[in-house]
């Protein structure tokens, strides 16, 4: 044996020792996230959803529209209590008595984050782009289609004429963006505000930088006119995987987790024993229903679709609703994360919320379904399956989301339920079902709305005038319900300016849907979301009572935001990248050592 | 290999009175190379086409997608059409696409409103980082380990190392992955959560700091593909090793008094890594495609993830110009291995 191949074989000892008590020494050493260095007090937030776009004109998804709630401001904004309109850009607004002149007054205090003031010529301007460039009313272009003119006489005095009436005047969702840097952009179809940082805004938060897919970070508006966030910056940090976030939450490398639309109940419940996180478990803004297809049509009163025609008959459709049983859909496939479902707008929204009355509520009751089947005309033959007057037996596709598995679970307790009806039911999940339920070719199908402060979008989607224009049109309606009496309701609460009043009519409405037995809302799921109180001391949910964080109408949780003394804000920590890079590489400097001397050690041994 | 260098000078060599055999060879290469890259082109053009057609039999209208939940006046639809050119008739939009095509102009992706070669652009370092990396470590480790298990095939290190090989093989990259986020990036017990969960940076850092940043967020996500890739090349090296080893030069070689070792590196292995290389350039042309599960667990912002979120739309710019990007990477790779594979094994090719 040379001597060199004693040393070789020392050397190996001697990388084999290094690497192990280097490993030993890093897994004592390293320091779990301690604050950034700094000292900024930093607040990461896990999302899901890519940004579709920066530009006000173009982001329709959640998260980019949040962030233009983040960094500009609108002018008005939803109170985090009731969600009336306050004050946001506008500090006051009045209408001329037949409602078609609003004049709003700009606020002085606001100013755009290169200096200049923003005025009430700036948000003419944004108007004045979305009415006159397509391009630009991509995103909003709705809320300004019945907008005849807009002027700012002066810097506080922001003029809008409209073409007829508008509900939606005090609750213009339309970021206000500063002229003099968005009248130089030529072509806003292509133009998505991601390259020049920071991006000029006058929102509580300054966009500084986004990179797609990997982070979006805001820094606290020290000049913002309601007072500076708490947190000194916010970041968006992207985990495209629910339970990779919720381990990040654990970890203390985010701060809060959302869940896309909400924490699974086996997240949830094992988050909830951990120390430092809380769960906020909180009544939803969605509806989860069970739609009807009435049969499909058009205003010009042609009909397609393949609905049942069976379902035409509100005693089968009765019948249906009562054979499903709302509580274990809450019990066993929710797990106890939603609430009932009763009338068409959540609880949460509790000016606007019905219920139906005891002898009007469809509650479940499977033999009085059977005997509503029976007078209907659907009785079971031999093999217990019901047959109509046609001798057709009752079958129903139900169109579901493949990606919900919501859906999936109740769609099996819908067969066991109405099968034990005599009715036959088939899912029918699929990825993309927007094109089965435009078309109408299915019977009954999964469907769930988010509903805003104004309900008037969610109930729009019932009313005739929602249906498509022709069988090749898309309309804005929901599954083709066309009720004169509910679409009387619908013109009447319009026309109400007084707050106590259209609430009534609202409700009226939804009275008349669920007699209807269209839409059988089965519950309501919660928003389940959780963080982290040893980064978060404090935040303001929506509605502040019991209220979500993630997904607000305003800007008030990340605006609210305290940091908690103790312990990080979610900050990278490079003592910990050195440390665990270092560790890798000894790893695997030592996994190719430890191999490169044994094949020689091998080969020697076998001479 | 020898011809590599002199070939344009062997090219025109080739032309006057007397070729030589190393000119004939040459002749020879560039025929079976000039078919090769002609075969090339052409299923090019068949991806081209069939990248058009296939996706736009996904069901789903694009504009629907976009705007579905929202209230939109049929006008505005077809002024989307309009904007997307899906009002045109199909042959007009395909020879447009097709024309577009040419000059690397892959159209504006509709959910992005960004030209698809941007989005392109902007997610194939990471995701070339990410399987680059990936891709020379399991490689190389498949090479070096199936080689050594067929050098002694049927011993325990060979078993040890093929069952695990295979074992890792089988386990679904996705529960891998979170197993390694749960134990290295959070902590068990013990173990400190050394590694980031997920993403590919933290953002704000800049130069060097970067660099360590993002080889940081790189460890697992490395790790966990090159676990589940490894054992594919493991196999075929070891089957190939085993072709070889009867072999009578390997008898000479050892009558020479060379070492077990020498005989293995300098004569065995080289004759055996034939066929690895035609699997290794596979490989390769896969590292483009991304790796969509292994992406996501670790929110990793390749093209994977935007291949998927193109398709969910679907956003039809931006999955027929990825799709002709990744097949074309793949069609590039297997005519370089057709073209490399002569130079490495002279038989081919004749």
């Amino acid at each position: 044996m040379s001597t060199s191949q004693q040393h070789g074989r020392a050397r190996r000892r001697l990388a084999a020792a290094t690497g192990a008590g280097a490993l030993i020494l890093t897994a004592g050493l390293v320091p779990q996230q301690a604050a950034a260095a700094d000292g900024d007090k930093v607040l990461t937030v896990a999302v899901a959803q890519s940004v579709d776009s920066l530009s006000p004109f173009l982001a329709q998804r959640l998260l980019s529209t949040s962030i233009h709630r983040l960094t500009y401001e609108y002018l008005t904004n939803y109170d985090a209590e009731d969600a009336r309109a306050v004050p946001a850009l506008a500090t006051k607004w009045t209408s001329s008595p037949d409602k078609l002149t609003w004049t709003y007054t700009i606020r002085s205090d606001s100013s755009w984050s290169d200096g200049e003031r923003a005025t009430a010529e700036d948000a003419a301007w944004t108007f004045n782009t979305m009415m006159t460039d397509p391009d630009a009313a991509t995103a909003n272009g709705s809320f300004v289609a019945n907008f005849r003119k807009v002027t700012a006489p002066s810097p506080t005095e922001l003029v809008i004429e409209l073409k007829k009436p508008q509900a939606t005047m005090t609750a213009l969702d339309v970021p206000i963006v500063p002229k003099h840097v968005w009248e130089k952009v030529d072509d806003y179809s292509e133009f998505n505000n991601d390259k020049n940082f920071p991006i000029v805004g006058n929102g509580p938060f300054i966009l500084t930088d986004y990179k797609p897919d990997s982070y979006v970070r805001l820094k606290a508006n020290k000049d913002f006119w309601r007072g500076a966030p708490k947190f000194d910056e916010l970041v968006f940090r992207y985990y495209k995987d629910q339970d990779a976030a919720v381990a990040a939450l654990r970890k203390g490398e985010v701060s809060f987790v959302s869940g896309s639309p909400a924490l699974t109940p086996a997240q949830a419940s094992s988050l909830k024993s951990e120390k430092n996180i809380k769960v906020n478990d909180a009544p939803g803004r969605r509806f989860y229903a069970l739609a009807v297809n009435p049969g499909a049509r058009a205003k010009n009163g042609e009909t397609f679709g393949d609905g049942d025609p069976s379902l035409k008959d509100e005693r089968v459709r009765h019948a249906l609703f009562m054979a499903v049983d709302r509580k274990t859909v809450v019990d066993k496939v929710f797990q106890g994360y939603a609430v009932q479902g009763e009338g068409y707008i959540p609880p949460r929204f509790d000016s606007y919320f019905w219920k139906p009355s005891d002898g009007q509520e469809l509650a479940y009751d499977p033999a009085k379904a059977a005997r509503l089947l029976d007078e209907a005309g659907y009785k079971k033959n031999g093999d217990g399956k019901r047959v109509g007057k046609d001798g057709k037996p009752l079958d129903y596709r139900v169109l579901c989301h493949a990606t919900d598995p919501n859906d999936k679970a109740i769609g099996q307790y819908l067969q066991e339920w109405w099968g034990e009806l005599g009715i036959g039911v088939s899912l029918n999940c699929v990825d993309n079902v927007t094109d089965p339920w435009l078309a109408g070719t299915y019977d009954l199908a999964f469907d769930g709305w988010s509903v805003n402060p104004d309900p008037d979008f969610v109930m729009s989607i019932h009313t005739c005038g929602a249906l498509p224009a022709t069988p090749k049109d898309t309309g804005a309606t929901d599954n083709f319900i066309c009720d004169k009496q509910y679409d009387e309701l619908y013109a009447k609460q319009l026309a109400e300016y007084d707050p106590v009043k259209r609430a009534d009519l609202v409700k009226q409405m939804q009275s008349r849907l669920y007699d209807l037995g269209y839409m059988n809302v089965m519950a309501y799921p919660n928003a389940v979301e959780a963080y982290r109180t040893d980064q978060i001391a404090s935040i303001t949910t929506m509605p502040k009572k019991a209220g979500n964080i993630y997904g607000q109408d305003g800007y008030w949780s990340w605006w609210s935001a305290t940091p908690a003394d103790t312990g990080d804000s979610g900050g990278s920590d490079s003592t910990g990248v050195v440390v665990g890079i270092v560790a890798g590489v000894v790893v695997l400097v030592g996994a190719g050592a430890f191999l490169a001397l044994r094949r020689r050690s091998t080969a020697e041994d076998r001479e | 290999m020898t011809a590599e260098a002199p070939l344009t000078a062997a090219v025109e060599a080739a032309a006057p009175a007397v070729p030589g055999p190393r000119a004939r060879t040459t002749t020879r290469y560039l025929r079976y190379g000039a078919g090769k890259v002609a075969g090339a082109a052409v299923s090019l053009f068949a991806v081209l086409v069939t990248g058009f057609f296939l996706f736009r039999l996904i069901p789903g209208d694009p504009v629907k997608t976009m705007t579905g939940g929202r209230p939109v006046s049929a006008e505005q639809l077809d002024s989307y059409r309009r904007e997307f050119g899906l009002d045109l008739p199909l042959w007009q939009q395909f020879t447009e696409y097709c024309g577009k095509a040419l000059t690397g102009d892959l159209g504006t992706s509709y959910q992005f409103h960004t030209p698809v070669v941007d989005k392109i652009s902007e997610a194939l370092p990471n995701t070339l980082i990410l399987t680059g990396t990936a891709f020379v470590l399991y490689t190389l480790l498949g090479i070096v380990l199936g080689t050594r298990s067929a050098w002694r095939h049927g011993g325990l290190g060979d078993r040890l190392n093929t069952g695990l090989a295979l074992t890792l093989y089988s386990v679904p990259s996705f529960w891998l992955g979170l197993l390694l986020i749960i134990v290295f990036s959070v902590g068990i017990g013990p173990v400190p959560g050394l590694f980031p969960t997920g993403g590919m940076e933290s953002g704000g850092e800049e130069g060097f700091a970067h660099v360590l940043d993002v080889a940081h967020h790189l460890v697992l996500p490395v790790v966990t593909l090159v676990a589940v890739e490894y054992g594919q090349t493991l196999l075929v090296a070891r089957s190939a090793l085993l072709d070889e080893m009867g072999g009578d030069y390997l008898t000479t070689a050892r009558a020479k008094g060379l070492r077990d070792d020498q005989v293995r590196r300098r004569h065995a292995v080289p004759n055996a890594l034939l066929p690895t290389v035609t699997l290794v350039f596979v490989n390769l042309g896969r590292t483009v495609a991304g790796v969509i599960l292994v992406e996501t667990v670790f929110s990793w912002p390749g093209l994977g993830g935007l291949f998927y979120q193109g398709l969910s739309v679907p956003d039809l710019p931006l999955v027929q110009g990825l799709f002709l990007f990744f097949a074309g990477t793949v069609i590039v790779m297997n005519t370089l291995a057709d073209l490399v594979y002569p130079l490495l094994d002279p038989r081919v090719g004749r």
